[in-house]
């Protein structure tokens, strides 16, 4: 197992010098530089443009600048943002809690949901169930994140007043965050009726978040239990005379969750994607609406550090998810 | 996440809020985050909304809903017979905010003027660059620096301003933005601690509210600043809940967890205006939005060409189908709401047959051009690529052949300078001090050619006409000169001018004393909530 470990980590250090040259170069390759977008429609002479990107240093030769971030990044040093004037890495930070806190929600939601749906629709193959449960988790997957949102918005809040619209927590409680996490933080300020609070403003914006994992999930789940109800050791715990429960339970939903452990693993991806229209519609303050805010500004510095402190924590997830297969599946980790 | 707070106001505020059922707090949804609290290095309307509006003043303000200017933290001026020196007399008694990062120990006065236009002025200032790449956008793009030879200390409550040349928009300048007045005590403080650049992040002023908190892209709190020199405000906590969508900030104020909006989608405009617990108010946007064509370039500079084009397009079908009735058909290069505007002066005529004619006679057949339509949104201009698309419309009925090309927002402000550029420019401007020097020179001045001049147009008629206007001091004798400026550009045409935007703020109607400003900012003294 510790040898399967060292692999897995040592193929990360290339990724991680790939991710810092797409990191670098993406953001470079749009057209127009921050200069001009900051000055608008105002205008700059030449000269005066080139004495501010001379001044942000985005005159030199390319290769130096990738150098010298380089240089910096082995330092810990992401860079000063060029709006906010702020370190990146304390922005990111900053922000990326409230991005955890969603994407945890959602993917607990999609998961508590999305297998169970996946086990019933597969147990209950050719059912009228199953065809409604697979043909919602159809629609669920083709779903516009942003007029999903804006819908349930509008039924929930706007009409039924069951749920607040936007935001992490109601106006009304102030206090210092410990954690970043909005529901630690309500129950750690003692502040009575803060962490309900804070739980309702979580209820839409996961599910609209859990929305396309929660289909993909209960999709992949079906069929991985699909295959693995027709194998013969199946039969043979049937046979055996061992109870329903016991032969899908322990069974074949064991075996039948290692392709879906993969699925959920790169859902991360997806969420933190999904975050970035998610973060918009329900104003979150989340890296997700950071990025984008930052991508409109030309932001190079923050997109970059954002990009790779993004890229480096679905790294790590897939590296946990990796792992995860191992425990599960002892053939893996003996390769 | 981490507050920029101080803990006892943090308390204070909490309890103020929570507990205190007297404590009026207005929740305004804010369009955007700000990029920083201090104004002097940013040009957006968003930031000045969060930072100079509520938490500074200036040395002259604009009057509430108005571009008069007024008295601010000097209580009156003079100005020297040649127009070269502005002498401020400042007033005495003015706090700085006191918060929990930083008690003031004396009034305001004049080394805090020195300190907070010298930053921006002198390059070899301690708090020129006080954080790395800080740039002065503002105040170098109204030539502050050409524009200023000094500023002068001559006692304690008094400071002179001494000019380069007379500049009648100077007082409006002095009111915008980026003129500011910062603490210099406070500044102090922070470089002898080695946080220079919490200037930018925890700012003290003398403004009508004090800043409490901001929590990154979520929320900005603030209280009323209890030492203002105008009095105490009626409501005692600004909160601004930034959401960014249109359609949610629309939600959140009909679900009541704000009480004032900017910016609703024009679509739901009818349905607010509807609402019971809504009102809405409208105001013409201090704004322009036009298609520029390249006078340096054949066929365009043939005034009988130029007027032709413009005859050629319909603008009321532009306003319906571009701004949804938002918008007011454009007659000058200057909005209606602005001093000076020549109300006597007639649109072209919406008239294919007779544009077609106009062509024939100018000897152009077979025109083919260019269309550049703005990737971006603006108010000015919300959907350039439809307006783009209309306008091709009308000009293939007189026979001119359009093509649209756009390009990424900053290429399209750098090559659309371009003196030899191919093509009409789809492009707008919004006023920053409401005085007409800052539409007419910037825009269609001869020194803007090859800049903001996107017509490339340099009439001497013209010029003269606005550059004398810029160093006359007498407003009557001003107005003349620029509504004779104004008969020319209609007669030159450089551009076709196609719309002034009109702005919509949706608010619960327990605000009272609202007044929207003519700039398009959102100030939130002198407003008040009904019970």
């Amino acid at each position: 197992m510790f040898g399967f470990l060292l692999r897995r980590v040592a193929f990360l250090a290339p990724t991680f010098v790939g991710i810092t040259v797409v990191a670098f170069g993406f953001i470079r390759i749009l057209p127009g530089d921050p200069v001009l977008l900051m000055a608008g429609e105002r205008g700059l002479t030449p000269e005066r443009h080139a004495e501010l990107l001379h001044q942000l240093g985005f005159d030199r030769p390319i290769w130096q600048q990738y150098l010298t971030y380089l240089g910096n990044l082995l330092q810990g040093d992401l860079g000063t943002s060029i709006i906010t004037k702020n370190p990146v890495l304390g922005e990111f930070l900053t922000l990326f809690p409230a991005t955890v806190e969603l994407s945890l929600c959602a993917i607990f939601l999609a998961v508590a949901l999305g297998v169970p749906a996946g086990v019933i629709a597969a147990v209950r193959r050719g059912s009228l169930l199953e065809q409604a449960m697979m043909g919602t988790a159809l629609v669920g997957y083709s779903m516009p994140i942003f007029w999903w949102g804006l819908l349930l918005i509008i039924l929930f809040s706007g009409i039924l007043h069951w749920t607040p619209v936007s935001g992490r927590i109601s106006l009304i409680y102030f206090f210092e965050p410990v954690t970043g996490f909005m529901l630690i933080d309500a129950l750690l300020s003692g502040q009575e009726g803060a962490f309900g609070s804070a739980l309702s403003h979580l209820i839409l914006p996961s599910i609209v978040l859990a929305t396309i994992p929660l289909a993909v999930i209960a999709r992949q789940t079906r069929s991985a239990m699909l295959e693995v109800l027709g194998e013969d050791y199946i039969r043979t715990a049937r046979a055996k005379g061992l109870s329903p429960l016991r032969v899908i339970g322990l069974h074949a939903l064991r075996n039948a969750l290692i392709p879906v452990i993969t699925t959920i693993g790169l859902q991360v991806g997806v969420l933190l994607a999904g975050a970035i229209l998610t973060e918009t519609i329900f104003s979150w303050p989340g890296v997700g609406k950071w990025m984008v805010d930052s991508i409109f500004r030309r932001d190079y510095p923050a997109v970059q550090g954002g990009l790779l402190l993004i890229a480096g924590v679905v790294m790590v997830v897939n590296l946990v998810v990796d792992l995860l297969y191992g425990l599960i599946n002892p053939r893996i980790r003996h390769q | 996440m981490r507050y920029r707070l101080c803990g006892i106001l943090a308390a204070t505020l909490a309890l103020s809020v929570a507990g205190a059922a007297s404590a009026k707090t207005l929740v305004y949804c804010s369009e955007g985050s700000p990029e920083g609290f201090d104004p002097a290095p940013y040009t957006a309307g968003t930031t000045f909304d969060a930072s100079s509006k509520p938490i500074y003043n200036r040395l002259v303000e604009f009057e509430r809903g108005t571009t008069n200017v007024i008295p601010g933290l000097a209580e009156s001026w003079t100005v020297s017979p040649d127009g070269k020196e502005y002498t401020f007399k400042l007033r005495p008694g003015v706090k700085f905010h006191k918060t929990g990062f930083f008690t003031p120990t004396r009034d305001f006065n004049a080394d805090d003027v020195l300190f907070s236009f010298n930053r921006q002025l002198k390059k070899d200032d301690p708090w020129h660059e006080y954080t790395a790449g800080i740039a002065y956008e503002y105040f170098d793009g109204m030539s502050m620096p050409e524009l200023i030879k000094d500023i002068v200390k001559v006692d304690d409550m008094t400071v002179k301003f001494v000019l380069t040349r007379p500049e009648a928009p100077m007082l409006a300048d002095l009111a915008m933005d980026f003129a500011s007045i910062l603490s210099k005590e406070y500044a102090d403080q922070l470089a002898a601690a080695g946080h220079k650049e919490k200037l930018n992040q925890e700012p003290v002023g003398t403004g009508p509210f004090q800043f409490v908190a901001y929590q990154k892209d979520a929320v900005i709190r603030y209280k009323a600043n209890p030492d203002y020199w105008e009095g105490k405000q009626a409501i005692d906590n600004l909160v601004f809940a930034i959401t960014t969508d249109a359609a949610v900030r629309q939600q959140k104020l009909l679900a009541g967890e704000c009480q004032v909006m900017p910016y609703p989608n024009p679509a739901d405009v009818p349905a607010l205006e509807a609402n019971a617990n809504i009102q809405l108010m409208e105001q013409e946007g201090l704004n322009v939005g036009y298609l520029a064509y390249n006078t340096k370039m054949p066929p365009f500079d043939k005034v009988e060409v130029r007027k032709a084009l413009n005859m050629a397009i319909n603008k009321k079908a532009i306003l319906d189908a571009v701004f949804q009735g938002a918008g007011r058909a454009a007659i000058n290069p200057i909005p209606p709401t602005m001093w000076s505007y020549d109300k006597a002066i007639k649109d072209d005529p919406y008239d294919p047959a007779a544009a077609k004619k106009m062509l024939a006679d100018a000897g152009v057949k077979d025109l083919k051009m260019k269309i550049w339509a703005m990737p971006v949104q603006r108010p000015y201009n919300p959907n350039a690529r439809r307006m783009a698309e209309l306008i091709q419309a009308d000009f293939a009925k007189v026979g001119v052949e359009a093509e649209i090309v756009s390009y990424e927002w900053g290429e399209y402000l750098k090559l659309s300078k371009a003196e030899d550029r191919d093509g009409a420019v789809l492009l707008g401007w919004t006023g920053d001090n409401g005085d007409p020097d800052n539409f007419l020179a910037v825009l269609l001045g001869c020194d803007a050619v090859g800049g903001a001049n996107r017509a490339q147009w340099c009439n001497k008629e013209f010029d003269d006409l606005i550059q004398k206007a810029k160093v006359t001091s007498d407003k009557a004798e001003r107005t003349k000169l620029y509504e004779q400026a104004q008969v020319v550009f209609k007669r030159e045409a450089p551009w076709a001018t196609i719309a002034h935007s009109v702005v919509f703020m949706p608010m619960s109607k327990k605000v009272q004393g609202y007044k929207m400003d003519p700039l398009g900012s959102h100030r939130f003294d002198g407003v008040s909530l009904a019970d």
